[in-house]
């Protein structure tokens, strides 16, 4: 039953087994990014949502773990960098034709206008009145600005990893997007539901938890022999720990709408799927590239499949 | 950027902008002439002070050095093979692979003959394809993977941060991040050498003209006529790699001549450059991104504003 496989053992020819496209360089502070990251798009929505109807705790938690997140997204993005203190070089070109190089603006105008949301809570601590008074308006209107890029934080993720070469990252591109909204969905939900229990954590906890799973289970079983990354091995387990995780979370976000702690670790399992949903996606890619079949046996099939449709 | 830069076939340098560009220069490489020497290997590393890659006996034939990475610009491949008639028609057909016996001092011809071999050896020299539409150059996200006006690929190593993207973005698994020193290298088909009219390292040295330098157009020509010459002399199994312009790169600015299948070289079969499918994997971020917004509202909605 164990790593039980819909996909016949292929046969394929490779040089002394050795991989064809080279797996990924990055180390698992990728993965963290992708989870750091997530949860600070997903946080900022939260944020804009309690300011948009005057939760006051819910706006504050909300900018402050964006903040927090957005710290340390910085931190793994630049240290798994081979040369960390030429990070800047990503600022001298912006380039449509590389994920990385949209990504890096998102980020760096998201963490402008997250970092003055932020700042505009620490208002009330100023000593100049001028601040006082100025710097909450401001940082609504960042606040917002920040909600609105955040769904390009959450989802640019998914496409940098799949215009790449790596096989099982590649053929996922319909859906990873949608795994990866769902996941900065509910991790964002998940630091609502330890801070502040309320209705909408509820919903953004059980609507990104549905998307996660429902976009990870085409992912996990779509894309036939591409697939199988994602089942076996220790991605697999991964993968389906995040799953239990998740599910766990919405089910016990709504079901323990009436006690707090309930509610708190509903949210805390919410924010450990998420993290192992992103190491699992992680793996499962670098697990498909170090094996010539998941190269091989695609693209042969495609040679096939075009010969026989042109005689 | 003109309009099909991300995939088909195009004149590299003309796309990047450059104008009255020199011909679109390029590698031959002919396998079924390769002896295996290495000169190519060990002359790249002279001339581009490229580093070693550890002095490992790694158990696969006569090749220690493994692939293509950051410190090995020039790669020679060994397959033993049983040789199969459908391969060499007049070679006996058994599978088991046999001891080929060892050198002699005699001169080829003179020495007696030996028992008849019913196995081969496949070498070649593998080296960055300089493609069409190079995965690496499209998603470097700082500009220090460029074009050259001859239409290859270059790494300006002032300016790679090593992010290691252009690892995973490459179809071939050539580009590679040197660990010691964090940074990306590759072959540049020594453009410090072809701006001055010389002839790259690796081509220079070799013995046998495996590796052929040269305008890619009269190479295409050349090669074609190299396979229908070897298809009339019994060897069927000869094809090329890498020279059709409307392959999944767009064409390979380094083509092959192969006598079995890419795979076996440990070459892909069809590679596709990635970002050929980016304006639709944008669109399905998009389309999620949109639905993570709306989800976001609906979570909110009905609350007092």
């Amino acid at each position: 039953m164990k790593d039980r496989s819909m996909v016949p053992k292929a046969e394929f020819e490779s040089y002394y087994g050795r991989p064809i496209v080279r797996p990924p360089v990055w180390t698992h502070d990728i993965a963290s990014y992708l989870f750091t990251g997530g949860l600070a798009a997903g946080s900022a929505l939260l944020a804009a949502g309690g300011q948009a109807t005057g939760d006051v705790t819910l706006r504050r938690v909300g900018r402050m773990t964006t903040l927090g997140a957005l710290g340390a997204s910085t931190y793994f993005l630049i240290i798994d960098l081979g040369r960390p203190e030429r990070f800047h070089h990503m600022l001298r070109v912006a380039k449509p034709t590389s994920p990385m190089s949209v990504g890096t603006w998102v980020l760096a105008t998201f963490g402008g206008v997250a970092a003055v949301a932020g700042a505009a809570e620490f208002a009330p601590l100023l000593p100049s009145r001028l601040l006082k008074r100025v710097l909450p308006p401001v940082g609504d209107v960042a606040g917002f600005g920040a909600a609105a890029l955040a769904p390009a934080l959450a989802t640019y993720t998914a496409v940098l990893f799949a215009d790449t070469a790596v096989p099982s990252w590649n053929a996922v591109y319909p859906e990873l997007p949608f795994m990866f909204a769902g996941s900065a969905l509910a991790s964002g939900a998940g630091v609502g539901l330890i801070a502040a229990p309320g209705k909408p954590a509820r919903r953004m906890a059980v609507l990104g938890a549905g998307i996660e799973l429902v976009a990870g289970h085409r992912v996990e079983h779509g894309h036939g022999l591409l697939s199988e990354p994602y089942q076996q091995g220790r991605p697999g387990t991964l993968l389906k720990a995040a799953r239990l995780l998740t599910a766990a979370g919405a089910v016990g976000a709504v079901l323990g709408r009436r006690s707090r702690v309930v509610s708190a670790l509903s949210g805390l399992s919410l924010l450990a799927g998420s993290a192992l949903t992103r190491f699992g996606v992680f793996e499962a890619g670098v697990a498909s590239a170090k094996d010539p079949k998941y190269t091989v046996v695609p693209q042969r099939e495609r040679l096939e499949r075009r010969s026989a449709s042109s005689p | 950027m003109g309009s099909n830069s991300l995939y088909g076939p195009i004149d590299p340098a003309t796309d990047a902008g450059y104008v009255d560009a020199p011909p679109r220069m390029g590698f031959f490489t002919d396998t079924s002439v390769c002896i295996g020497c290495k000169a190519c290997e060990v002359a790249c590393k002279e001339w581009n002070a490229v580093p070693d890659d550890g002095f490992n006996l790694l158990g696969q034939s006569y090749d220690n050095t493994g692939g293509l990475s950051a410190n090995s610009w020039r790669h020679v491949a060994f397959i033993e093979q049983p040789v199969t008639s459908d391969v060499l028609g007049s070679v006996s057909s058994s599978k088991s692979p046999q001891f080929l016996g060892m050198p002699t001092s005699e001169p080829p011809g003179k020495a007696s003959p030996g028992p008849t071999s019913d196995f081969r050896w496949l070498m070649m020299s593998n080296v960055c394809k300089h493609c069409t539409h190079a995965g690496c150059l499209d998603v470097c996200p700082t500009g220090a993977l460029f074009r050259t006006e001859f239409g290859t690929v270059v790494v300006q190593q002032d300016i790679c941060n090593g992010c290691g993207y252009c690892v995973s973005g490459c179809p071939y698994g050539v580009i590679d991040r040197r660990e010691d020193d964090g940074r990306a290298w590759k072959c540049t088909l020594c453009y410090d050498r072809i701006g001055d009219g010389l002839t790259p390292a690796c081509a220079k040295a070799c013995p046998t003209e495996s590796i052929q330098y040269g305008e890619l157009s009269e190479l295409r020509e050349r090669a074609s006529r190299r396979v229908a010459d070897l298809h009339s002399q019994g060897v069927p199994a000869a094809r090329l790699y890498g020279h059709e312009e409307d392959n999944g790169v767009g064409g390979d600015g380094a083509f092959f001549l192969l006598l079995d299948e890419p795979e076996v070289y440990g070459l892909p079969p069809d590679p596709t450059v990635a970002t050929r499918d980016l304006p639709k994997m944008w669109k399905r971020a998009g389309l999620a991104a949109l639905a993570m917004a709306a989800s976001a509202v609906v979570a909110f909605a009905g609350r007092r504003g």
